[in-house]
């Protein structure tokens, strides 16, 4: 999210000896960044004072908005019960299943619509109204027909990233340089060729892309089934703490939540650099 | 026997809007190691013609013969040259050299020493392991033109094959390429909308007429200049002639 490949930049200038003026821009650049930084933490200090000052003077009430110590209390008794990483866990577990096998599965569907013409005009229609359906209305019915357990929740995940996945990499496809596909075909090459050769690895970052969309859906995917049909992870929490009113360990739940998701999205971004790397290095 | 006979062609695209004639009775053909060019006006349909010669469409009319050969679909004696060099990003140069015999199927070990001798010949072997954007126009084009001599072909389809090049780089490109494809001795077909570099490569030059093409003259180009190259036969004094001849028959108006 944040770069920070310019930070050695300065060192590399002043080892170069570039002129005053540029070590002046380049100073001021930093500086910029380093208060945009401060800023950034400062809010977060002075949110998170703000709220256990109000909560202790009792201007707001903590049973119902909760605070920072109660919470760090919460996780800490969640870790002393040994509930914590299991819980985490399972999430992370059902979230990166989720969108490893959507973006998997939804390539694979785009391939088979991009080599038959005919399939995919009659699948058309059919995605569009797949694709405008609120998927979570569904969730009743995967409860119903898979049964209250984790397969209910990937399915759940799966139907909210799918359709998406499919248009997405579809149109990755579909916007390939048809000239680099007549320069395969000039040697011969064939459909399967085309899209060996071709076709796949010029979508690739279309593909690391739909997988970084994934990643979010399937979070939606994986709260929305946990709090439809399961008996472990956050989303477990987050609905069993409000029904049970214990307000601290749903906000617990859904900070943790924050956190965990926050650094998947960075280690899909990391994935991305080492992937695409080759591929983007020569844009 | 001529490396290319073009008896007849006609070509009809087909869309729910209607019918377009894109060419209509081409006919000539190309000896064994001659140049030749064709030149029309935009539109005219001379990359349907080569397309149709490549075999990757068959007309709706007439028959194309490779070295007495009819054409039936893609033949291993064409070799094909884009617009853009159209390397790919995600491979090196070697690997982007090898494309069309992975394709074919016939990596050998003779197919890898002739790439090898050929990027040594044309300067890119110390840049095989290199991607393809880190480097200049004018070694991608070249790049580009190993990946096809790789395959040996004997005769070599040029569509537009300089025109996503500036200016400058043209220039010298055309002289490269055709001092390339005169030193490995192969016949060539270029296509382009560029008069002047048509007459400074061809030894033959097609000009079709306007939708649906049609072969509306052939010029024989003999040029006073010793030792030809693109770039010093600009300055033959029958170079202007030429030109002035093919514009007039392209008759352009604006």
């Amino acid at each position: 999210m944040f770069e920070d490949e310019e930070e050695n930049i300065p060192a590399i200038s002043q080892a170069l000896n570039i002129s005053l003026e540029r070590q002046e821009y380049l100073r001021k650049e930093r500086l910029g960044k380093i208060s945009v930084r401060m800023t950034q933490i400062l809010l977060l200090v002075l949110g998170l004072v703000l709220w256990e000052i109000m909560a202790d003077a009792k201007i707001i009430d903590p049973f119902i908005t909760s605070q920072p110590s109660r919470i760090v209390k919460t996780i800490v008794q969640l870790y002393k019960e040994g509930v914590l990483f299991y819980h985490i866990g399972i999430t992370c577990l059902e979230t990166i299943v989720g969108f490893t096998l959507g973006t998997l599965l939804g390539t694979f569907l785009a391939v088979i619509l991009w080599w038959s013409k005919f399939i995919s005009k009659v699948a058309e229609p059919y995605l569009v109204i797949l694709n405008s359906l609120p998927k979570i209305a569904l969730g009743p019915v995967f409860l119903v027909w898979i049964g209250a357990g984790p397969a209910s929740i990937i399915v759940m995940t799966l139907a909210i990233s799918l359709i998406v996945t499919i248009l997405e990499v579809l149109n990755g496809f579909w916007g390939i340089d048809q000239e680099k596909i007549k320069l395969v075909q000039t040697f011969g090459g064939n459909k399967f060729q085309v899209l060996t050769k071709v076709v796949l690895p010029a979508s690739f970052p279309t593909i690391i892309n739909a997988l970084k969309i994934n990643v979010g859906l399937s979070w939606v995917g994986v709260i929305v089934g946990e709090f439809l049909v399961s008996k472990a992870g956050l989303g477990y929490l987050i609905i069993y703490g409000g029904q049970v009113f214990k307000l601290d360990l749903v906000m617990t739940s859904v900070i943790i939540l924050g956190v965990a998701a926050a650094i998947m999205y960075q280690g899909v971004v990391y994935l991305e650099r080492l992937l695409v790397k080759n591929n983007d290095l020569n844009y | 026997m001529n490396a290319v006979e073009v008896h007849n062609i006609s070509m009809k695209y087909q869309s729910l809007n209607g019918e377009i004639a894109a060419l209509t009775n081409i006919g000539f053909s190309v000896q064994d190691g001659e140049f030749v060019s064709i030149v029309g006006p935009s539109g005219c349909g001379k990359s349907t013609l080569l397309s149709i010669i490549s075999g990757l469409l068959s007309p709706s009319s007439g028959t194309v013969w490779l070295s007495g050969e009819k054409v039936t679909g893609t033949s291993k004696k064409i070799g094909y040259m884009l617009q853009k060099d159209h390397l790919f990003n995600w491979r090196t140069i070697w690997q982007n050299v090898m494309l069309g015999l992975e394709i074919r199927k016939a990596v050998t070990q003779e197919a890898k020493e002739r790439a090898r001798i050929l990027l040594k010949t044309y300067g890119l072997y110390e840049f095989k392991n290199r991607y393809p954007d880190q480097l200049s126009g004018g070694m991608r084009q070249r790049a580009a033109l190993i990946r096809t001599l790789v395959t040996d072909p004997q005769i070599l389809l040029l569509d537009e094959a300089f025109s996503a090049l500036d200016y400058q780089t043209r220039l010298a490109v055309n002289d490269d390429i055709y001092s390339i494809i005169k030193k490995e001795n192969r016949t060539a077909i270029l296509v382009t909308h560029d008069i002047s570099e048509s007459i400074s490569m061809a030894d033959r030059i097609i000009v079709l007429s306007k939708r649906p093409g049609m072969v509306k003259n052939i010029h024989e180009i003999k040029l006073s200049c010793s030792n030809r190259t693109p770039l010093t036969c600009r300055e033959a004094p029958e170079f202007r002639h030429y030109f002035q001849e093919i514009w007039k028959e392209l008759d352009v108006h604006v």
